[in-house]
C-alpha cells in the first residue's frame, strides 16, 4: 500500500480511534477480490457463455444448435475454456456451467516456477505466455484439473478461462456473464455475491441446498455456485476440504532456509569433530 | 616471442592429446554397444518428432496425466538413485571415514551423470524448453514454488558434483597447480552438496503435496518428503553396490589388486547402512500407516500393492541387508540392493503414476516412444560414464597407468568405448 493510499484511508477512517483506524488500514489493503455467482437453478443449458467465451477468447465456436453436446458430460480442454454439462437429478435436469474457479490462494500460482500463472489484483488468476516453460506443475496442483496444455503444439500454451480480465480493467464484465440471458450468472465481489446467495437461499429454503460451493472450498473460490440438489451430484468433488492449497507446501518452504543455513554449519563441525587426536589432519587422497 | 611459440606448441599438443582421447578405445562390437546404439538412434528420431510435433505425438500424456515416465522414472527415481554421491562424500569427506574412499570419485561421477542425464531429461518434457532460463533470471522468481527450489538446486548441485570430480579432470589433463587448486574446494563443495541434496530429494516428493486429491490416500502423507529424503540414502547405496559390483567386472582392468580386496568391506559397510536407513524408512511408513488409521484402506487391490511395496521391497531388504551384514555375505546383500532398488522404482512410480489420478477414469501407460527415450537416457549415460573412466582416474589412482585393455580381458563384458 503506497503512503497516499494510506493518507485516504485514514482520512476514511475519520474520527475513529488509532487502533481502528490501522484495522480499517488493513481491510483497505487487502484486495476484493471479483467472483461470479452461479445459481444453476436459473440456468437454461442455452449454452450462449460458451458461444460468448470462444469469441472472446479467439477459440474455435461451439455449434450450440446442433452439435449435441450436452449428451454426455465433457471437460474443459485446450479449445474450450468454459461448458455447460447437464446432470439427471432427482429435481430434474440441472445444467452446471464449468471454467476455472479462479481461486483466492490458487494451487496453480504456488505451484508457478516462473509466475507465469497469475492472480491480479482483482481476481482473476491468468497465464502469461512468455514466462511459462511448460512444466505443467500446474495442471498437477490444480484440484480442480483446470489448466489444459497444447499437446499436439511444437510450442504450447496453457489454456484456460481468465476471467476476461482484460475486459475487467475496462469496467466490463466478463463475456459469458453478459451473455448469460437468464441472469444465471452474475458478477461482482465475492463479499456482495455471498451476500446475494445467503439472502436467495433464506428467502427460498425449499429451493436450494443450504451449501455454497466456493465458499470454503480450498480455501474459497471467485466462483461461487448454487444449486437445488446435492453438489455430489453435479459433478463437484467435495472432498477437497477447505485449506488452501499452498498451505501443503508452506511448511516444507518454510523449513528450506532453516536447513540451507543449519545443515552447513552441522556438518562443518561434524567434520572437526571426527578429526583423529594425535595426527595430522587427513591430506589429500 | 618465443613465450608466444611455446604457448601455441602446448596449445597443440593439448589439442592432439584431446583428439587421441577422443578416438574410441577396443572393440566396438560388444552387446552392449550393439542394444544401445540403435536405441540411441531410434530415440533422436523420436525426439525429432517430439520438438516438432509436439508432445502428444510419441507421448502418452494427457490433461488428466500430465506428468508421466519422463518425470516420474527418470527425474523423480533417477535422482533418488543418484542419492549415494551425497550419502559417500559425506562419509568420506566429512566423517572421514578412509574406507569408503576408493569408490568416492565413481560414485560422484555417477551422481554428477546421473543429474546431467535425469535432470536433463527434464528438459524433454518442458513443453517450452527454451524458457528453462526463466525461473533462474531476473523478475521470474517463483519463490513460493517447490519447483523453483528443487530446479536451482538440481543447478547447484551438479555444479557442487563437478567441482568434487574436477581434480580428476585435472589429474587426466596433467594440469597439477589446478588440481591443487581445485582440489582445495572439495570440503566447500561436499557440504554445499550434502545440504542441497537434502533439500531436492525431498523437494521432489514436496511436489507432490499440492496432488493432495489425486494421489491415493495410501501414498498420501504431509511427510512425503521426509519419506523421499530418506529412501534416497538407502536407494543411493544399493545403487552403489549395484553398479560397484558392475564395474568391477567391466572395468577390471582399471582397479588394483590391493582395492579389490578391500571391496568387499566397502559392500559391506554400505550394506549396513542401507540396512539402518531402511528400516528408518520402514518405521516412519509404519508411523504413518497406524497414526492416519489406514486399516479399512488395505482391503482392496490397492491395499495389497502397497503391501507388496511395502513389506515385500521394503521389509525384505532391509531384513536381508541386516542379514547379509551379520553373515559376511556379498552376495545376499546384492541381493537386498537389488530388492531395494526395485522397490525404489514402485515408490516413486507409485505417488508419480501408478497410484496418481486413481479414482478418474484416465489411465497412463507410457508409450513405446516414451520407454525408448528412457533407455536412450540410461544409455547415455553409461556411454559417457564408460568414456571417462577409461581415460581419467576414476578407479585407479592417478600415478597408475590403465593396463591396456586391448591385451588383458577377463570376460565378455570388458569395457571399450
Amino acid at each position: 500500500m503506497n503512503r497516499r493510499h494510506f493518507m485516504k484511508t485514514l482520512g476514511v477512517a475519520g474520527a475513529s480511534l488509532a487502533g481502528g483506524a490501522a484495522r480499517a488500514a488493513e481491510q483497505a489493503a487487502t484486495p476484493e477480490f471479483f467472483g461470479v455467482l452461479v445459481d444453476t437453478t436459473r440456468c437454461i443449458g442455452c449454452r450462449s457463455c460458451e458461444l460468448a467465451c470462444a469469441e472472446e477468447a479467439g477459440l474455435p465456436l461451439p455449434d450450440i444448435e446442433n452439435d449435441g453436446a450436452l449428451a454426455e458430460e465433457r471437460d474443459t480442454s485446450e479449445s474450450c475454456w468454459t461448458l455447460v454439462n447437464r446432470y439427471q437429478t432427482s429435481q430434474g435436469d440441472v445444467f452446471v456451467k464449468r471454467q476455472c474457479m479462479h481461486c483466492w490462494q490458487p494451487a496453480c500460482v504456488a505451484a508457478c516456477l516462473t509466475r507465469a500463472m497469475y492472480k491480479t489484483a482483482t481476481g482473476p488468476v491468468i497465464w502469461r505466455s512468455p514466462q511459462c516453460m511448460g512444466c505443467r506443475f500446474c495442471m498437477v496442483s490444480c484440484p480442480f484439473d483446470v489448466p489444459k496444455f497444447e499437446y499436439d503444439e511444437w510450442n504450447p500454451k496453457i489454456q484456460k478461462c481468465n476471467l476476461c480480465w482484460q475486459r475487467l480493467e475496462q469496467d466490463r464484465k466478463p463475456a459469458c456473464v453478459e451473455s448469460c440471458p437468464t441472469d444465471a450468472l452474475m458478477f461482482g465481489r465475492k463479499r456482495d455475491l455471498m451476500e446475494i446467495a445467503r439472502t436467495r437461499i433464506y428467502n427460498h429454503p425449499e429451493r436450494y441446498v443450504h451449501k455454497i460451493y466456493g465458499e470454503y472450498e480450498v480455501g474459497g473460490t471467485g466462483w461461487l455456485y448454487l444449486a437445488a440438489v446435492p453438489f455430489e451430484e453435479l459433478g463437484f468433488r467435495t472432498d477437497l476440504g477447505t485449506t488452501p492449497y499452498p498451505e501443503f507446501t508452506r511448511d516444507f518452504l518454510y523449513g528450506v532456509p532453516l536447513v540451507l543455513f543449519g545443515l552447513p554449519a552441522l556438518l562443518y563441525g561434524l567434520h572437526e569433530l571426527s578429526e583423529p587426536q594425535g595426527r595430522e589432519p587427513a591430506g589429500e587422497e | 616471442m618465443a613465450d608466444r611459440l611455446s604457448l601455441m606448441r602446448e596449445f597443440g599438443r593439448f589439442l592432439r592429446f584431446l583428439l587421441s582421447e577422443l578416438r574410441p578405445r577396443g572393440r566396438m562390437l560388444t552387446p552392449f554397444n550393439l542394444i544401445s546404439v540403435p536405441v540411441i538412434v531410434a530415440a533422436a528420431a523420436i525426439l525429432v518428432v517430439r520438438f516438432t510435433r509436439g508432445l502428444g505425438a510419441v507421448t502418452n500424456l494427457s490433461q488428466e496425466v500430465p506428468w508421466g515416465l519422463w518425470i516420474g522414472f527418470d527425474v523423480v527415481t533417477g535422482v533418488a538413485f543418484a542419492g549415494g554421491a551425497y550419502v559417500i562424500t559425506f562419509a568420506v569427506y566429512v566423517m572421514r571415514m578412509e574406507k569408503y574412499r576408493p569408490i568416492v570419485r565413481a560414485t560422484v561421477l555417477n551422481g554428477l551423470l546421473a543429474y546431467i542425464f535425469y535432470a536433463g531429461a527434464l528438459a524433454l518434457d518442458l513443453g517450452r524448453p527454451w524458457n528453462i532460463i526463466n525461473p533462474i533470471i531476473g523478475n521470474k522468481f517463483g519463490f513460493s514454488s517447490v519447483l523453483f527450489l528443487v530446479s536451482w538446486h538440481f543447478m547447484l548441485y551438479m555444479l557442487a558434483e563437478f567441482i568434487e570430480f574436477s581434480p580428476a579432470v585435472a589429474e587426466w589433463l596433467g594440469w597439477k597447480r589446478v588440481r591443487r587448486v581445485l582440489h582445495a574446494f572439495t570440503l566447500t563443495a561436499v557440504i554445499l552438496g550434502i545440504t542441497l541434496s537434502t533439500l531436492h530429494q525431498s523437494g521432489l516428493g514436496a511436489l507432490y503435496l499440492m496432488a493432495k486429491p489425486k494421489i491415493h490416500p495410501l501414498w498420501y502423507t504431509e511427510f512425503i518428503p521426509i519419506l523421499f529424503f530418506v529412501s534416497s540414502i538407502f536407494a543411493g547405496l544399493s545403487m552403489i553396490i549395484l553398479e560397484g559390483t558392475l564395474s568391477h567386472r567391466v572395468f577390471a582392468t582399471q582397479i588394483n589388486h590391493k582395492r579389490h580386496g578391500s571391496f568387499e568391506e566397502i559392500i559391506l559397510g554400505l550394506g549396513k547402512g542401507a540396512a539402518i536407513a531402511m528400516f528408518v524408512y520402514y518405521f516412519f511408513h509404519a508411523l504413518v500407516f497406524v497414526h492416519d488409521h489406514r486399516w479399512q484402506l488395505i482391503t482392496d487391490l490397492w491395499g495389497v500393492w502397497y503391501l507388496v511395496e511395502i513389506l515385500g521391497f521394503v521389509l525384505v531388504p532391509c531384513v536381508l541387508f541386516a542379514y547379509g551384514v551379520r553373515n559376511r555375505s556379498v552376495s545376499i546383500v546384492r541381493t537386498a540392493a537389488i530388492l531395494a532398488l526395485i522397490g525404489i522404482i514402485m515408490n516413486r512410480l507409485n505417488i508419480s503414476v501408478i497410484a496418481f489420478n486413481w479414482n478418474s477414469a484416465a489411465h497412463y501407460y507410457p508409450s513405446w516412444q516414451e520407454i525408448v527415450v528412457t533407455l536412450m537416457v540410461i544409455f547415455s549415460e553409461i556411454w559417457v560414464f564408460r568414456w571417462i573412466v577409461l581415460r581419467m582416474p576414476v578407479m585407479r589412482e592417478a600415478h597408475e597407468l590403465p593396463s591396456r585393455p586391448t591385451e588383458s580381458r577377463p570376460s565378455e563384458l570388458t569395457a571399450s568405448a
